[in-house]
């Protein structure tokens, strides 16, 4: 797949010498949700300012659709719609003025049916006329996004997009981006909710200090690092664990009423076969069991934490 | 040429003008009037001719110069402080436009506003007492110079301001004594010599003398120095805003 986003020895030192991107190389494929995690202050916000022309970069090279960003800006940023983290609205406008008004500012003909449709896609036609102060917080949230949306963009840049927003409109959200991508909008987004990662997004990227940790599909990255664990909830309560059992590396919780074995799916085996039937000659019963498989979240928390 | 974006933004604040009208049209036209009723009419008439024209009309180019001068630079510094302020001078920045076509917005409107409040205290002022322009072409000349020339200052202290303080410092500890300096209730040839001096100094001078020299023919100092220090003036605002684009100085840093 063609990238549309490519980044070269990305660096950007600040004023204050603070370091907040070290050397990024990273390239957005075509048509693709990128979900792009990392603590707070890891860089996500720069690479992104970056990238859309807020910020400008100490070092290194980006090109959008082909379009280096600094020497051919116009092109390069006239395809890309970008929503913030923060709520930055014109509170004393009204939805339809200032997502008209954005149209403009990216150098598009007046169109009232595309705005109107990109308004009702996200619930806020009946609000168009209304001041964006009078709004509630995630009506704000989808007003920018309207924005961005404005003036068809290619490429859009979802900065927390789900940040403060309650769980049915998050759905509704996440929703809207599938259509985005439906037609055919490449998505970067950043995000806190590792779900919304594991539920929306193709590839995941991860930043911690200022460089790249890991780029990697999402489905691969979930079974190359992902942990299953099988949980044994037992008939009878037991004190400690038979010492032909010590191999297994067994958790014994809940007072003894369960046990807990984690196991890799990549190994070649799994070890659960000969751990049932060791349990059934040291006379353990269970009545119940389950497997559970590591979440993105866990294998999030490993990463930045070892890198 | 992204005109469609300079028309936005033209259009934004001009919005933005007629939101507020009271606070940006009524009332420096309120307290230019009030100027008028103490200095021209109350106190103007004890006063003799200066240089050959009634007190009361003399002051007339000095009072739309003092509102034309503050009017620019607030407008302009706020309008471009504000989206730095609560934010949404991300859009701005991201945007497909070049450094040249947001200045031409904000500036454009910012010089806009303050020309058109420039010709309804001029109305006002006529209300009040009776004024005949020798050189109309000229005077509007002066007017469209100073408006666009004091939005660009103005623009330069918006970006530059980090908080409503320094937007405030800048026109209040400078442009107005400067501009009650300048000459707008007297003629500079008025003064002593050691100060008047020291008023040649102050570039506000030049630009009363120039534009009340296209009301009645008198001037401080030769017409072509007033436009060759307005000139000046604009080129160096004018580097100024060229080097905090190419820069990214309080923008993109």
């Amino acid at each position: 797949m063609s990238s549309i986003i490519s980044v070269s020895n990305l660096s950007k030192t600040y004023g204050s010498g603070f370091k907040a991107l070290k050397n990024i190389n990273l390239d957005i494929r075509r048509g693709e949700i990128f979900a792009l995690l990392g603590p707070n202050g890891a860089g996500k916000t720069t690479l992104i300012s970056i990238i859309c022309g807020i910020a400008n970069p100490s070092e290194g090279k980006v090109t959008v659709g082909g379009e280096d960003i600094q020497t051919s800006y116009r092109k390069a940023r006239s395809l890309i719609g970008l929503v913030p983290q923060e709520l930055h609205t014109d509170a004393f406008e009204s939805v339809w003025a200032t997502v008209s008004f954005s149209r403009g500012l990216f150098g598009k003909p007046k169109n009232p049916a595309h705005i109107e449709k990109v308004l009702k896609d996200l619930s806020l036609w009946d609000k168009k006329d209304n001041k964006i102060l009078t709004l509630s917080g995630g009506m704000k949230r989808r007003v920018m996004i309207a924005k961005a949306l404005s003036h068809e963009p290619q490429i859009l840049f979802l900065d927390e997009p789900t940040a403060g927003v309650d769980v049915e409109l998050r759905k509704g959200m996440w929703e809207v981006v599938r259509g985005l991508q439906q037609a055919g909008v490449t998505i970067i987004l950043t995000t806190h909710y590792i779900e919304e990662a594991e539920e929306m997004a193709d590839r995941i990227g991860v930043i911690n200090k200022g460089e790249i940790v890991l780029v990697e599909d999402k489905a691969t990255l979930m079974q190359k690092l992902g942990r299953k664990r099988l949980t044994l909830h037992l008939q009878n309560r037991i004190s400690s664990l038979p010492e032909s059992l010590s191999p297994y590396k067994l958790e014994l919780c809940d007072s003894g009423a369960t046990l807990v074995y984690d196991y890799d799916t990549k190994g070649e085996r799994t070890g659960i076969t000969s751990l049932l039937s060791d349990l059934r000659n040291a006379g353990i019963r269970f009545n119940d069991l389950d497997t559970t498989q590591s979440s993105l979240e866990d294998i999030f928390v490993d990463l930045v934490r070892t890198s | 040429m992204n005109f469609r974006a300079v028309r936005a933004i033209y259009l934004f604040e001009m919005a933005r003008t007629w939101r507020t009208l009271l606070q940006s049209i009524v009332s420096p036209v309120v307290s230019t009037s009030l100027y008028f009723v103490v200095f021209g009419t109350a106190i103007g008439s004890r006063i003799d001719h200066v240089e050959g024209v009634s007190y009361g009309t003399f002051i007339v180019p000095g009072l739309v110069m003092l509102s034309v001068l503050t009017q620019s630079i607030a407008n302009a510094s706020f309008g471009i402080y504000f989206p730095k302020f609560v934010g949404t001078i991300y859009e701005i920045l991201s945007a497909p436009i070049s450094y040249f076509e947001i200045v031409l917005g904000y500036v454009g409107a910012a010089a806009t506003k303050s020309i058109i409040l420039g010709l309804i205290i001029l109305a006002t002022a006529g209300l009040f007492v009776p004024l005949h322009i020798h050189h109309p072409i000229w005077m509007l000349s002066f007017l469209v110079l100073t408006a666009i020339t004091f939005s660009l200052f103005g623009f330069i202290i918006g970006i530059w301001a980090d908080g409503f303080e320094k937007l405030q410092m800048i026109p209040m500890l400078v442009v107005t004594p400067l501009t009650f300096l300048g000459g707008s209730f007297y003629s500079v040839n008025m003064l002593p010599q050691g100060w008047r001096t020291v008023a040649l100094l102050n570039p506000v001078v030049y630009l009363i003398s120039g534009f009340r020299w296209s009301f009645f023919e008198i001037a401080d100092v030769s017409v072509g120095l007033s436009i060759f220090m307005i000139s000046t003036f604009l080129a160096i605002c004018m580097f100024m805003i060229w080097w905090i684009f190419r820069t990214g100085y309080r923008l993109k840093n």
